[in-house]
């Protein structure tokens, strides 16, 4: 029973890793059509950026959580303007072939300055030990990822649901053809949306440097994965890219766990779910049905 | 947000137009010319070029052919090819290590084993479109990829098989001058059966899916079937070229899984020109070219040079050589009609 709520527990941790990049990607897409493939990248700077603004300026975790998402967002929109869009009005296939090539020079760069070889960042010392829960208990690390990730989600919900910009992007994403007929500027919000989705991949990206190994190639695998993710929950979901992400972080651990003479499962059980996925309900879990091709 | 996916021609792929339209439309002379070029360039090349980079061109152009099979005529663009073309080298590596067959019935071996994988994950792929095949045939190559990773005993892992043999009958193949020439008939041959796959009456299907997916299943055709079959074919055609790949190179390693390489065989056919099977191949010569000369000078950072071609040729550059040059020749031929 302590093991299955650990592993439990571990599975919601990365789950909320998951979550956090598919709920940027599923923004992203609403709002722009684009499925962004330097997502990962992102991700990547927001924990490089991390490690470099301790080791090189000092600067704590803290303050990375607030400077890196931020710096990142800003980044975010900066290329938007630039490159992005000029293809959004095209197939998104354009887009998804221009982020990919993002992608090759961001981590070409990090490369090329700072090696391949992982990087290690302590843990914030406020966080270091563990919390008691009774029967177990868990690094607070852990916890406070898993607690902050849920708040984010949370935020976002109620920023979506409550706001009139979360009303802009929820009719953008629902009915993109609709709603600019009504009047609604939904090119005003492409910006900052974009930056927004940004902001939440380097966020993740900062939140994981003390728990994974820093280096320029941690956010493209891991990108692919969210992508099986957010096809799994239906990309057109917001709701359900978040669910499928703590969904797969769950699958995952316990394949992990109770798999265990099969290494192989746990790398490829978020492949095989969606391969069931696509054999049941096409559309993903949570999205809707596309018009029949 | 269907109707952007399920409709190209309302999202302007303007490569699209120019490839099957032109080719049907250009005059038989210049076919004919074209044709004689191209094999031409293709007899010279080992001799203006160091061989073992013309041997990766040949690869790298079936590679691209079968790409633009599908992304250029059935209008699905894959980013996971890198499972096909990976997973030929491999049995053909093992093929010809362990069973010490004469390296054609090798690669044979392997662009079926090509198809054969081709079957599930496109039948699993073609029930979305648009991005989301793309986003689909991604992971499933990423799953492949790993698999591979895992299976040490068979792949070798992070090691790679070592030693393919290039064995043709006692020939001597170790230059790669010959082998160039050895291997130049299954190229070529892999490159007419996609021609005639483009030319045929399953090809006008595939295009006419591609420009209008419902008129077609509306006209009767059994879309899925339509787009499985060509997905499977060119698995075949790229398993051709990653067992080519694989001997040419005496050595398979996890790279000819890796996402990167599926993307540079995207990139190489926009380069080229969607839907022009001879930009495909120009693409792969200019790509594999210019990588080649890259590395011998010493430059590290080749992904800032793949990407920023990658970004370029998306931003500017959407026909593609072959497209471009296609427009320009009926511009031109329009003119003197007139």
């Amino acid at each position: 029973m302590t093991g299955f709520l650990q592993n439990t527990f571990n599975g919601l941790v990365s789950g909320a890793f998951y979550a956090l990049l598919a709920l940027g990607l599923a923004v992203i897409f609403g709002m722009l059509r684009v499925v962004n493939f330097a997502h990962g990248a992102f991700y990547m700077l927001g924990a490089f950026g991390a490690y470099v603004l301790l080791s090189e300026a000092g600067v704590p975790f803290w303050a990375a959580l607030v400077i890196m998402p931020l710096g990142l967002g800003l980044l975010g929109m900066a290329l938007e303007r630039a490159v992005i869009h000029w293809l959004t009005r095209l197939d998104p296939l354009y887009n998804f072939l221009l982020t990919f090539g993002l992608t090759l020079i961001l981590q070409d760069l990090v490369k090329s300055r700072y090696g391949v070889q992982s990087s290690p960042y302590a843990t914030p010392s406020a966080l270091s030990g563990s919390v008691d829960f009774g029967l177990f208990d868990f690094p607070a690390y852990r916890v406070f990822i898993l607690g902050f990730a849920v708040l984010v989600c949370v935020a976002v919900w109620w920023v979506l649901t409550r706001t009139r910009v979360g009303m802009v992007v929820r009719a953008a994403t629902e009915r993109p053809e609709l709603t600019p007929a009504f009047g609604i500027n939904v090119g005003r919000w492409v910006t900052p949306v974009f930056g927004f989705g940004i902001a939440l991949a380097g966020l993740a990206g900062v939140l994981a440097a003390p728990m994974r190994a820093v280096n320029p190639l941690m956010g493209a695998d891991l990108i692919i994965v969210v992508f099986a993710v957010v096809v799994i929950g239906g990309l057109g979901s917001i709701f359900g890219s978040v669910a499928a992400g703590f969904g797969i972080g769950l699958v995952q651990a316990w394949g992990e766990a109770y798999l265990s003479d099969f290494p192989i499962v746990s790398q490829t059980i978020v492949f095989v779910v969606m391969a069931v996925v696509l054999l049941w309900r096409p559309a993903g879990l949570f999205g809707r049905e596309e018009a029949p091709a | 947000m269907t109707s952007t996916v399920d409709t190209p021609e309302k999202a302007g792929r303007p490569a699209h137009r120019s490839g099957l339209v032109a080719a049907a439309r250009a005059p038989r002379w210049i076919r004919y010319a074209l044709l004689a070029v191209g094999l031409a360039a293709a007899l010279w090349l080992p001799n203006g070029l160091y061989p073992a980079v013309a041997v990766d061109i040949l690869c790298w152009a079936l590679f691209a052919v079968a790409v633009d099979l599908l992304l250029g005529f059935t209008g699905l663009m894959s980013f996971g090819h890198a499972a096909f073309w990976g997973a030929s080298a491999y049995v053909t590596g093992l093929v010809a290590i362990h069973a010490g067959l004469p390296f054609p019935v090798a690669v044979l071996a392997g662009a079926l084993a090509a198809a054969l994988l081709a079957v599930p994950i496109g039948y699993l792929a073609v029930k979305r479109t648009g991005i989301y095949f793309a986003m689909v045939t991604l992971a499933f190559a990423q799953m492949v990829y790993y698999v591979a990773n895992e299976w040490r005993s068979v792949t070798q892992g992070e090691n790679g098989l070592q030693g393919v043999p290039r064995a043709l009958f006692g020939l001597d193949l170790t230059d790669d001058y010959y082998f160039y020439y050895a291997i130049l008939p299954i190229v070529l041959l892999g490159l007419a059966a996609a021609w005639r796959i483009v030319h045929s009456p399953f090809g006008r299907v595939l295009v006419g899916i591609r420009d209008n997916p419902a008129r077609a299943r509306a006209l009767g055709y059994p879309v899925h079937r339509y787009k499985l079959t060509a997905f499977v074919l060119s698995g075949f055609i790229a398993g051709l070229g990653g067992g080519l790949f694989a001997v040419g190179h005496r050595f398979v390693s996890l790279d000819v899984l890796h996402w990167t390489t599926s993307g540079k065989a995207v990139i190489v056919v926009v380069l080229g020109g969607i839907g022009t099977l001879w930009g495909a191949v120009l693409g792969a010569a200019l790509v594999v070219r210019l990588e080649d000369w890259l590395s011998f000078s010493g430059f590290e950072a080749i992904g800032l040079v793949t990407g920023g071609i990658f970004v370029l040729v998306v931003l500017l550059f959407r026909r593609g050589i072959w497209g471009s040059a296609v427009v320009l020749a009926r511009r031109w031929l329009a003119r003197r009609h007139r």
